[in-house]
């Protein structure tokens, strides 16, 4: 090992948050994360032997041993095909999310934080939509403005009055979180509808354990591989009543969907039947399945398709990828659709802004996890707030996601912020704002060795008749230097999150 | 948690029709890619011994007169080669295939083992970073040989890693189906070649272009060995269509087509197979009365095209039959389904 004070960083407070210096010619002899937190060096400020000793063997690796793994890794994504595929016109072309090899770090008293704040949400996050699909309590009371909810596009009058089986509407979410200066978490938004990335989470696992077994050896870390399992059993559970051995199946748009891959591995994982669209037919308002037997009865679908083309007969009547009758069968109680139709409304930016208060509300608890503090454009004061701080401000469209049509303003240049500033005016209720954070840092290999990148965390909660949460989760990061947007479209790529067993 | 259980003990699990029909087509374009290395590789040989109008017998022996008429003037050695390989715009090319296999592959991927998939993905991105250098006459002999070993390792990991239930039987039956098929073209890729006149057959040149045959199918050694000195065209002929034991013979591919039809009815309780069993028979019982001699007198090109239409009728069959064309409520077939996986057909002809 290079120094044996390497095994104790940041003992002294007052020290933890400017840049170490470190003698010695390990990985992390330049490693320098500034003000940011640093998910590896600082953890929650007090010394972790176990994270220790994690960085002290990341710190004796030689350079061109670390490269070297990282390219076996890629190779091996690739040949495995964890790939999205990129059609052109003649051409299929088959990319690997740029995967980081140094593992992200949480502590187990991190995790449990993380884990309360997650179920929490979700619990409330449910409740809301059977409010708002039922009695309206909370709208009646004034606690959110009726028309954001029910003016809101992705509200659903077809949901208004369908009693959804266990009451639960998100049976999966990824709850978008970053930490402060501090280390504190804070929420970005909730993924309510189709959130992705779970397969990324359980491949990257295996990636990182078969070519870092040295760093991860004696570590006791949680286990992700049980994903499929609580899925399944969730799906299985809320199945219509009077059903001895529900037919679970995985709906996709098919393979040139670009997270097909990810389908693909919760199908097997689960061990249920990937189905398309054109497999699907109902009949009597039942769903059934084109076998080589004949029709055979559906229970539970997962679905990873937006609920626009999950039906032409009550949605969208051009979608080809979807099942003419499926939502009269679901409101007939005939089929469990999950996530439930209509959730939209629930992690719709604007409607975000108002989830510590939905918190309260409902569980008469404070949040666990505080929401960053935002600014909502289609109120007055938050437009004036916005437009007089639009230089230390990120400004998001609450309608996209992706990490598209954002501007951060003191990243923006005074072209930018003045184009901007005339799309806000035009169409303010279409934007929120919130304070720039400065997203904590997770070491990461670059082209001059290990360097701090920002890293955000989605971990995904499973809900059935209880909610399970996979411990850690997608720990995206922004690969380009200084960048804040870890969105894969957007330069990102991933890391595996270990979580401390202890 | 969950008992472990004897598949077939217990009532077996449901197959997607869409499921059905990827396998057997992803293992017939597959065994099709081997077949067409095979015949690349033994025209090669013909044309190295004499045989003038070899390349031509290719684009005839698959029915692609028209197509590749319509954009080359010659059947030349480099034109053909490039159409049957590297050609995007040909179907019928290896690089075509090949996509559609991975197409096909991709879709079943939820059913087929991760060693499957790896190697299909390997294999299929090779096939496509192929380019005119590689296809140059003294590379192309290697690159057949490279394009069946890696098939025949798919065949290999598919026997040794596809669970066995109905998705596995399907897929076998497309093999042997595919198989039965490609042997009827590979005999005639030399009548093609070499319309045996009365002075010809018999010869040396003739001779040493059955043995060509022989060993592009891998059945030289195994000839030898049962028929000895034997070296008769009829012999060779009757050997490639009627033995019982060469696993690429007609007679052993129908046979296994048929237990595979069987294995559906029986142990999957699929009654829709008992027709398709009765077609196999049928053609089985025809192939059996006849010797290779009598089906030569008759003529044997005329036989190979008439059991390439029989196949083909059969496979129409195992699809109306397993996978249906769905309804008039249901989807439209020509919106946006890709088109590699759906209404596949015989496209060699």
């Amino acid at each position: 090992m290079a120094d044996k004070r390497d095994g104790q960083p940041g003992q002294d407070p007052a020290t933890q948050n400017i840049p170490e210096t470190q003698s010695g010619t390990g990985l992390f002899s330049h490693y320098r994360n500034g003000h940011f937190f640093c998910e590896l060096t600082n953890s929650d400020g007090t010394p972790d032997p176990q994270i220790d000793l994690i960085r002290s063997r990341l710190d004796a690796l030689p350079l061109n041993d670390l490269r070297n793994r990282a390219r076996q890794a890629e190779q091996e994504l690739y040949n495995l095909g964890i790939t999205f595929t990129v059609y052109s016109e003649r051409d299929a072309i088959d990319r690997i999310l740029p995967f980081d090899l140094v593992p992200r770090i949480l502590t187990q008293a991190e995790w449990r934080h993380v884990d309360a704040g997650v179920k929490q949400r979700v619990r409330a996050l449910n409740m809301f939509l059977w409010d708002i699909y039922h009695d309206q309590k909370i709208l009646n009371d004034g606690i959110i403005p009726r028309d954001l909810v029910v003016g809101n596009p992705n509200y659903c009058p077809a949901m208004i009055g369908l009693d959804v089986p266990g009451g639960t509407y998100v049976h999966v979410s990824g709850t978008d979180l970053v930490r402060d200066d501090s280390g504190r978490f804070l929420v970005l938004e909730d993924n309510a509808r189709t959130p992705s990335g779970v397969s990324y989470v359980i491949e990257n696992r295996h990636t990182t354990l078969r070519v870092m077994p040295d760093i991860a050896s004696g570590i006791d870390l949680m286990p992700v591989d049980e994903y499929g399992v609580h899925l399944q059993n969730a799906l299985a559970e809320l199945a219509p009543g009077g059903v001895d051995d529900p037919q679970v199946v995985l709906l996709s748009p098919g393979i040139y969907n670009s997270a097909y891959f990810e389908h693909v591995f919760l199908a097997r994982e689960m061990g249920v039947p990937l189905v398309e669209g054109r497999d699907l037919v109902t009949e009597n308002d039942r769903v059934y399945m084109r076998t080589t037997a004949g029709l055979r009865p559906v229970h539970s679908i997962y679905r990873r398709l937006n609920d626009d083309f999950l039906d032409p007969e009550a949605f969208d009547p051009t979608s080809m990828l979807g099942v003419p009758g499926l939502v009269e069968a679901y409101r007939k109680g005939n089929v469990t659709i999950a996530n439930a139709i209509g959730t939209g409304v629930a992690d719709d930016k604007a409607v975000y802004a108002y989830m510590p208060r939905i918190i309260r509300y409902y569980l008469a608890e404070e949040p666990i996890l505080s929401n960053v503090e935002t600014h909502i454009c289609a109120e007055p004061e938050g437009l004036a707030y916005t437009l007089a701080n639009l230089n230390n401000l990120v400004v998001k469209p609450v309608g996209e996601s992706g990490g598209y049509g954002l501007i951060i303003g003191p990243h923006a240049t005074k072209e930018e912020l003045a184009e901007f500033r005339t799309k806000l005016e035009a169409d303010p209720s279409n934007y929120i704002s919130q304070p720039v954070i400065s997203l904590s840092v997770s070491p990461t290999l670059c082209e001059d060795g290990l360097e701090p990148r920002h890293v955000d965390l989605r971990p995904f909660a499973v809900t059935g008749k209880s909610t399970w949460v996979l411990p850690g989760g997608l720990s995206r990061v922004a690969l380009r230097r200084g960048s804040l947007v870890v969105n894969s479209s957007q330069g990102g790529g991933s890391k595996d999150t270990w979580v401390i067993a202890q | 948690m969950t008992t472990t259980v004897d598949p077939i003990a217990t009532v077996p699990l449901p197959l997607l029709s869409r499921y059905a029909e990827c396998t057997m087509w992803l293992a017939r374009y597959m065994e099709r890619i081997e077949n067409l290395a095979r015949i690349i590789d033994v025209t090669e040989t013909f044309v190295r011994s004499g045989a003038s109008d070899g390349w031509r017998a290719i684009v005839q022996i698959n029915a692609d007169e028209e197509r590749f008429f319509a954009t080359h003037d010659a059947a030349t050695a480099r034109s053909v080669i490039t159409f049957y390989t590297i050609d995007t715009e040909n179907p019928t090319s290896i690089v075509s295939l090949a996509h559609a296999a991975r197409e096909n592959a991709r879709s079943l991927r939820p059913v087929i083992s991760t060693e499957m998939w790896s190697q299909l993905n390997i294999f299929t991105k090779f096939i496509r970073s192929l380019n005119r250098e590689d296809i140059r006459p003294s590379e192309i002999s290697q690159l057949c040989a490279r394009i069946k070993q890696d098939c025949q390792t798919h065949t290999g990991i598919t026997e040794g890693t596809f669970y066995r239930d109905q998705a596995s039987i399907f897929y076998n039956a497309g093999r042997h189906l595919e198989r039965a098929d490609q042997i009827t073209r590979l005999i005639d890729i030399k009548y093609h070649t070499l319309l045996p006149s009365e002075a010809g057959v018999g010869s040396e040149v003739d001779i040493s272009q059955w043995s060509a045959v022989l060993r592009s199918a891998a059945g030289y050694h195994a000839y030898r060995r049962v028929m000895t000195a034997d070296i008769r065209p009829s012999s060779i002929v009757g050997f490639l269509l009627k033995s019982e034991a060469f696993p690429r013979s007609l007679s052993t591919n129908l046979r296994h087509l048929h237990g595979n039809l069987t294995q559906l009815r029986r142990d999957y309780n699929l009654r829709g197979a008992s027709r398709i069993v009765g077609r196999v028979e049928h053609l089985r019982n025809i192939l059996d009365q006849q010797t290779a001699t009598e089906i030569i007198v008759r003529g044997l090109h005329e036989f190979n095209d008439w059991i390439q239409s029989e196949l083909q009728d059969i496979q129409r069959e195992i699809a109306n039959v397993f996978w249906p064309a769905p309804g008039l409520a249901a989807i439209d077939a020509k919106i946006s389904q890709p088109e590699p996986v759906t209404g596949q057909t015989q496209s060699q002809s």
